[in-house]
């Protein structure tokens, strides 16, 4: 072989080592998901799936236990959500709790040993209102979470800080910016960077604070062929476009698992699930306002972000790589008491973190 | 005899240095920079001899504004990720200089929010307009055709609608795209999903139809002139006005596959225009964007264009909530 040919053909292998690093292997599955010819399809890597099954299996959930005798609220000090259970039930759900958030740390995760009525571990005051949470979403949040629910374990785990199927944190903080003191040149308008939470584009990286906490407009197209005032911009698309990426890997999914990508804004070509979805955004705005960002003040520094924020939710979240999170399988059912609001929804003031107490102190 | 029969430049001509045609004015003659020197590797691809090299007032006024836009563009990289050098190499593809916020309108936004971005794009403008005119002026003075600064005119027409003429018309600066390699592609795909899918521009679809005739003609163009070479088809010019036995086989190839061909002259005009017309009705498409059309696919709804598909899904399952849910939820304000 002549030397060109040599130094071509090592040019066309170096070429191809370095794309096969770019993207993922075939073979991949492809599923119809619209219409023939919408190209609406879900690309599923068999591979990666085959990962995934683990965290997707239910735990067998602890054997139901008597309703009957006293209530825990009459027993135990303190009790001030899940009270009307049975001390029986009371037990089976703590212990579940701990199987579900902290099986590592176990029950002193939340509480002090000495006195399990105390409420000195920040901990045990954040489990509380994620009770209360839990109970809110699948009491009033069926358009996104149906019958299926959720429980501590949709996001736990086994974690008792949520991790996503890449084993990445499953909650979020505001952008912080820059972490170099920011000045005259180097301006990235929180984008440019590659950023895990939109699937590694360069798109803007933190579309949670204005869409999931914020309420920012997340439609940016039009509603008339011609121009009638619709004065989002192309920037504002990136930003839309950044929420989305975050929403497709969470769920792995394609953009056609929702929409006609021919028309994105279309509801009429949309699946049943952008609907599901819709709720779901909705949901997590909710969720984060009234239960997330509030625990700022209970919440030590070290779990805080770099704004001093508290860390909230998204679509991984729950969903870890599937498009519905446990693949469907309802855990709720063998946890009735988490399916509805069992306080009168009011949150239950969040204490504040000790050493913030005493650093407060003079 | 040595032949082109190889996909790559198998014949290096090894000839002495040639310091090219005299031209008229004495100044082109002497503004011609540098001893040539022959490099074997260059001859591969193309010509053996590098230089001398013509820059001349154009030339250098160009070269001058390029490096600063550029040095802006890269500084404003590097400081983007704290001067780190590594995270310059692994993050390169990823950074960008951005254009202000849609709150600036045309105004020059602060340095630190985007005004470099202007800066730079002053200058790259400079540079590429200086960059035609030398083009323009050297095409004369070799007493050519100004065949390439057109096509190279139809280039900067589509670079001017992008960066400079859309936003003046939409009085944004923050409609034009970033300068960065993925944050430019982002960009494109926001742009398109913004307006309703580019891809209903009928412009943009003659852009594409252009684009890849263009890479078709240079495909079959190119794989003609090389199948014939073996009978001197690579001397095109001389067979416009004197076909050889490698013109007409050139010519009963593609008649016989085909059923009708070019000529030698005609081949090289169908490439010119459809490398030209990719980026006039590209950017014509671009222009049309957002001034006149706000959504390309209701646009081509409205005319006949966009196909509609059957209900997969029950269509009352697929209701814009928005639409039918308390206007509390649906703002998102908080509270369930």
């Amino acid at each position: 072989m002549k030397t060109t040919q040599q130094l071509a053909l090592l040019l066309v292998l170096l070429a191809s080592a370095m794309l096969t690093g770019c993207w993922e292997r075939p073979p991949v599955d492809m599923v119809q998901h619209g219409y023939r010819g919408t190209g609406m399809a879900q690309v599923y890597n068999p591979r990666t799936l085959a990962k995934h099954q683990d965290l997707n299996k239910m735990p067998v959930a602890l054997p139901a236990a008597p309703a009957d005798g006293p209530k825990a609220k009459d027993i135990y000090k303190n009790v001030q959500v899940l009270g009307d259970l049975s001390v029986a039930q009371f037990t089976r759900h703590m212990a579940s709790i701990t199987q579900w958030v902290a099986p590592q740390q176990g029950c002193v995760y939340c509480h002090n040993p000495a006195n399990f009525a105390d409420d000195g571990k920040y901990t045990k005051v954040v489990a509380r209102r994620m009770i209360q949470m839990t109970q809110n979403i699948n009491g009033n949040w069926k358009q996104h979470v149906a019958e299926t629910g959720v429980t501590c374990y949709t996001c736990h785990r086994g974690y008792p800080l949520p991790q996503d199927q890449n084993g990445q944190a499953a909650y979020w903080f505001s952008d912080g910016g820059p972490k170099h003191t920011a000045g005259m040149l180097g301006w990235k308008n929180g984008q440019n960077e590659p950023a895990y939470s939109v699937a590694m584009a360069s798109l803007p990286k933190d579309p949670f604070t204005p869409f999931l906490l914020g309420a920012e407009n997340i439609r940016v197209q039009g509603t008339t062929a011609l121009p009638t005032g619709n004065t989002q911009t192309t920037k504002a698309a990136e930003w839309t476009y950044g929420l989305m990426n975050h929403m497709s890997s969470s769920l792995g999914v394609n953009c056609s698992y929702c929409h006609n990508t021919r028309a994105f804004a279309q509801w009429p070509q949309s699946s049943p699930q952008r609907v599901t979805a819709w709720y779901g955004i909705r949901m997590v705005r909710s969720l984060n306002n009234e239960y997330l960002a509030s625990l700022k003040e209970t919440f030590p520094d070290h779990r805080l972000g770099p704004t001093g924020d508290a860390p909230k939710a998204f679509c991984v979240t729950c969903h870890k790589g599937a498009y519905k999170p446990l693949y469907g399988q309802s855990m709720l059912k063998d946890f009735p008491e988490l399916a509805t609001p069992t306080t009168d929804g009011k949150p239950i003031a969040p204490k504040i973190a000790e050493e913030k107490v005493a650093a407060a102190a003079p | 005899m040595a032949e082109y029969q190889n996909i790559f430049t198998q014949v290096q001509v090894a000839a002495p240095t040639y310091p090219g045609v005299p031209l008229e004015r004495d100044r082109d003659t002497r503004e011609r920079i540098g001893t040539p020197i022959h490099i074997k590797l260059a001859g591969l691809i193309g010509n053996a001899q590098i230089g001398p090299i013509y820059l001349g007032f154009l030339g250098v006024a160009a070269l001058a504004c390029f490096v600063v836009a550029f040095t802006i563009v890269g500084f404003n990289m590097l400081v983007s990720v704290n001067y780190d050098p590594i995270q310059f190499i692994r993050q390169l593809f990823w950074l960008a200089l951005e254009p202000p916020n849609p709150k600036y309108g045309l105004r020059l936004a602060p340095l630190s929010e985007g005004g470099w971005w202007n800066i730079a794009g002053l200058f790259l403008t400079t540079s590429i307009l200086l960059w035609w005119l030398r083009m323009y002026r050297r095409a004369k003075a070799l007493g050519m055709g100004t065949h390439v600064p057109w096509a190279f005119a139809a280039a900067i027409w589509l670079y001017l609608v992008l960066g400079l003429i859309r936003p003046v018309l939409l009085g944004s600066w923050s409609e034009a795209p970033p300068f960065g390699i993925f944050p430019h592609l982002d960009w494109t795909a926001a742009f398109s999903i913004r307006y309703g899918n580019l891809f209903y521009n009928p412009f943009h679809m003659l852009s594409i139809a252009f684009l890849y005739g263009s890479a078709l003609l240079f495909a079959m163009h190119g794989a003609t002139i090389l199948a014939v070479s073996r009978y001197g088809g690579e001397r095109e010019i001389e067979q416009i006005v004197d076909r050889g036995t490698a013109s007409e086989r050139a010519a009963l190839f593609w008649r016989w596959t085909m059923g009708f061909n070019a000529t030698m002259e005609s081949v090289h005009r169908w490439a010119w225009w459809f490398a030209v017309l990719t980026c006039v009705t590209g950017g014509i498409g671009i222009l049309l964007t957002g001034t006149v059309v706000d959504n390309w696919y209701l646009w081509a709804v409205k005319h006949g264009v966009a196909p509609a598909y059957p209900n997969v899904w029950d269509p009352a399952s697929v209701i814009d909530p928005a639409s039918i849910v308390d206007p509390a939820i649906a703002n998102g304000a908080a509270g369930n």
